[in-house]
């Protein structure tokens, strides 16, 4: 007999892998998105029982597909008995805006193309960020709802309530099942990245015990962002994302100390950062900028491999940083990115450069207000020798802080500095 | 990010409104619910019970004294709350502006303190 909690662990990783496979195969079948994904999520509950007792059977994908057909063809029949209509074949027919265009599509052996048409679906703009991110991880990435409402921290029923309505907006759209039209494709491709992106984020936040959940959400982005790129390998935008996160998520063992407090880039231990994950995405950044139209994720996904590259902080090529985020502050300008392209400006020119371009992130009322434009004026403050007003924008800093480890780090660095 | 919007009401002031108009008030504070909801914005909320229903407990020396009514002294006092998850404080202003309850007495917004974050 296998241990059980491994064993566990690999019917999970195997049923988030089949989760967006089955869902397609379904919606391709019986044409009900909405349905369809209720069906497949009681498939998946109860795989994720029975498998780990009786043993994964021999062809996983026909018995997940099998299981939750017939659990939408029971609820289509309760829904229909309800409405004291009798079970005609029009009921189980495809809905017209849902039948895929190759006809006998459903046939297709496993598929990925299902799991970006699904992303596309979850990650229609109509929905707000919030309930593109819930839905995109439950109906592709293959968690309950309960796991979506522990790593997201909110109550289990308002989850389930934010899911079901995204699918009924969705539905309400008349969307089908189908990639977007060329003219759109650029556009609903950059909002899939983006909420992959937004889920990685959430997964990023160091924290200890309460949210471990969380941390799975890292995992989850990256898997889903491979996928992705393995249907599009020749979109740097795609290969970027996918880099920036494994470049990110290398650092993580060296991110906190032994009591979960955050430790700031250049004092981390870089022996501890995962060597494999920035070898891969060093190797995709670089082939992404070589053969690709550039983009704002291949900048930011640059600019961690200069830092995954150095062997230490003082070794780091801020020259090369800087030029990187000038770059990027000429494609996509935004605040925080103007806040590091300051830190990057400190490291080359001197703190009282980086100092002067922040000045003008006061009167932007984006971030006039957040707590990380205090800590980086502290930091550069620190670096050009001015304790004092360290001290106090690390206060200030630390008293607009949102987030518990950033304050405790903010608070940590104006006592060293006497406060 | 998630913040916690806090009601503030004058008690007095809200019963003396004729039914309808409390009624009213009421019926606006659900369509907006609702929304929330709709938008998946919505992570919590609830009305509370009049404030002279309050018991303020403070321990000290180890023994806990109880006194009725709130803590605060205002004429102001907490009438219920919601907890939304949206994408910046611009948002979650918008939302309490159109809270019923901001036209005649206040809606406070308060960014809820995350457990996680990241190094610097």
């Amino acid at each position: 007999m296998s241990d059980p909690v491994i064993a566990g662990g690999r019917v999970e990783d195997l049923l988030r892998e089949l989760a967006p496979q089955v869902l397609g195969a379904l919606v391709r079948r019986y044409g009900q998105f909405d349905a369809g994904e209720d069906a497949v999520q009681e498939a998946l509950l109860a795989a994720a029982q029975q498998w780990p007792e009786e043993g994964v059977p021999g062809n996983p994908r026909g018995w997940l597909i099998t299981v939750a057909s017939r659990r939408l063809i029971d609820q289509l029949r309760g829904e229909s008995a309800r409405r004291r209509r009798e079970l005609t074949v029009a009921t189980l027919a495809p809905a017209d805006e849902f039948v895929a265009t190759a006809p006998g599509a459903d046939e297709q052996p496993a598929d990925q193309d299902d799991t970006l048409t699904l992303l596309f679906l979850c990650c229609h703009p109509e929905l707000s960020p919030a309930s593109q991110v819930a839905l995109t991880v439950r109906a592709v990435g293959g968690l309950t709802t309960a796991q979506v409402a522990r790593a997201f921290m909110v109550p289990e029923t308002t989850m389930g309530q934010r899911i079901s309505r995204a699918k009924q907006r969705i539905k309400a759209t008349g969307s089908s099942f189908r990639p977007p039209p060329p003219e759109e494709w650029a556009d609903r491709l950059r909002v899939v990245l983006h909420v992959l992106y937004l889920i990685f984020n959430e997964g990023y936040t160091a924290s200890s015990g309460p949210d471990l959940h969380r941390a799975e959400l890292t995992v989850e982005a990256i898997r889903l962002t491979r996928v992705v790129h393995r249907q599009l390998p020749a979109d740097g935008e795609v290969a970027g994302l996918l880099a920036l996160m494994l470049l990110t998520e290398a650092r993580r063992p060296g991110r906190t100390g032994p009591a979960g407090e955050l430790i700031p880039l250049a004092e981390q231990d870089r022996a501890l950062w995962n060597r494999s994950a920035i070898d891969e995405g060093v190797e995709l950044i670089s082939g992404a900028l070589s053969a690709a139209q550039l983009g704002p994720y291949q900048l930011q996904a640059a600019i961690a491999a200069v830092h995954a590259e150095a062997v230490s902080g003082a070794d780091t090529d801020w020259p090369q940083i800087l030029a990187l985020y000038q770059l990027l502050e000429r494609i996509a300008p935004n605040p925080m990115v103007t806040l590091n392209h300051a830190v990057a400006l400190a490291m080359v020119r001197g703190a009282r450069a980086g100092l002067d371009l922040l000045a003008q992130l006061d009167s932007d009322e984006r971030i006039a207000d957040h707590h990380r434009l205090a800590a980086v004026r502290a930091h550069l403050f620190e670096m050009a020798g001015e304790p004092e007003s360290a001290r106090e924008f690390y206060g200030l800093a630390a008293r607009r802080a949102n987030s518990l480890p950033e304050q405790a780090y903010l608070r940590r660095r104006a006592k060293l500095l006497g406060g | 990010m998630k913040y916690l919007l806090l009601i503030h009401q004058n008690p007095a002031a809200f019963q003396a409104l004729p039914e309808e108009e409390r009624q009213a008030l009421m019926n606006e504070a659900g369509v907006i619910c609702n929304e929330l909801i709709e938008s998946g914005e919505w992570v919590g909320g609830e009305a509370l019970t009049d404030p002279s229903t309050a018991r303020t407990v403070r321990v000290r020396g180890g023994v806990p004294a109880v006194t009725d009514g709130p803590f605060g002294e205002s004429k102001e006092q907490l009438a219920g709350y919601l907890v939304v998850e949206c994408e910046n404080t611009e948002r979650a202003v918008e939302i309490a502006a159109r809270w019923p309850d901001a036209r005649h007495w206040a809606m406070e917004v308060r960014p809820i303190m995350d457990q996680g974050g990241v190094e610097m």
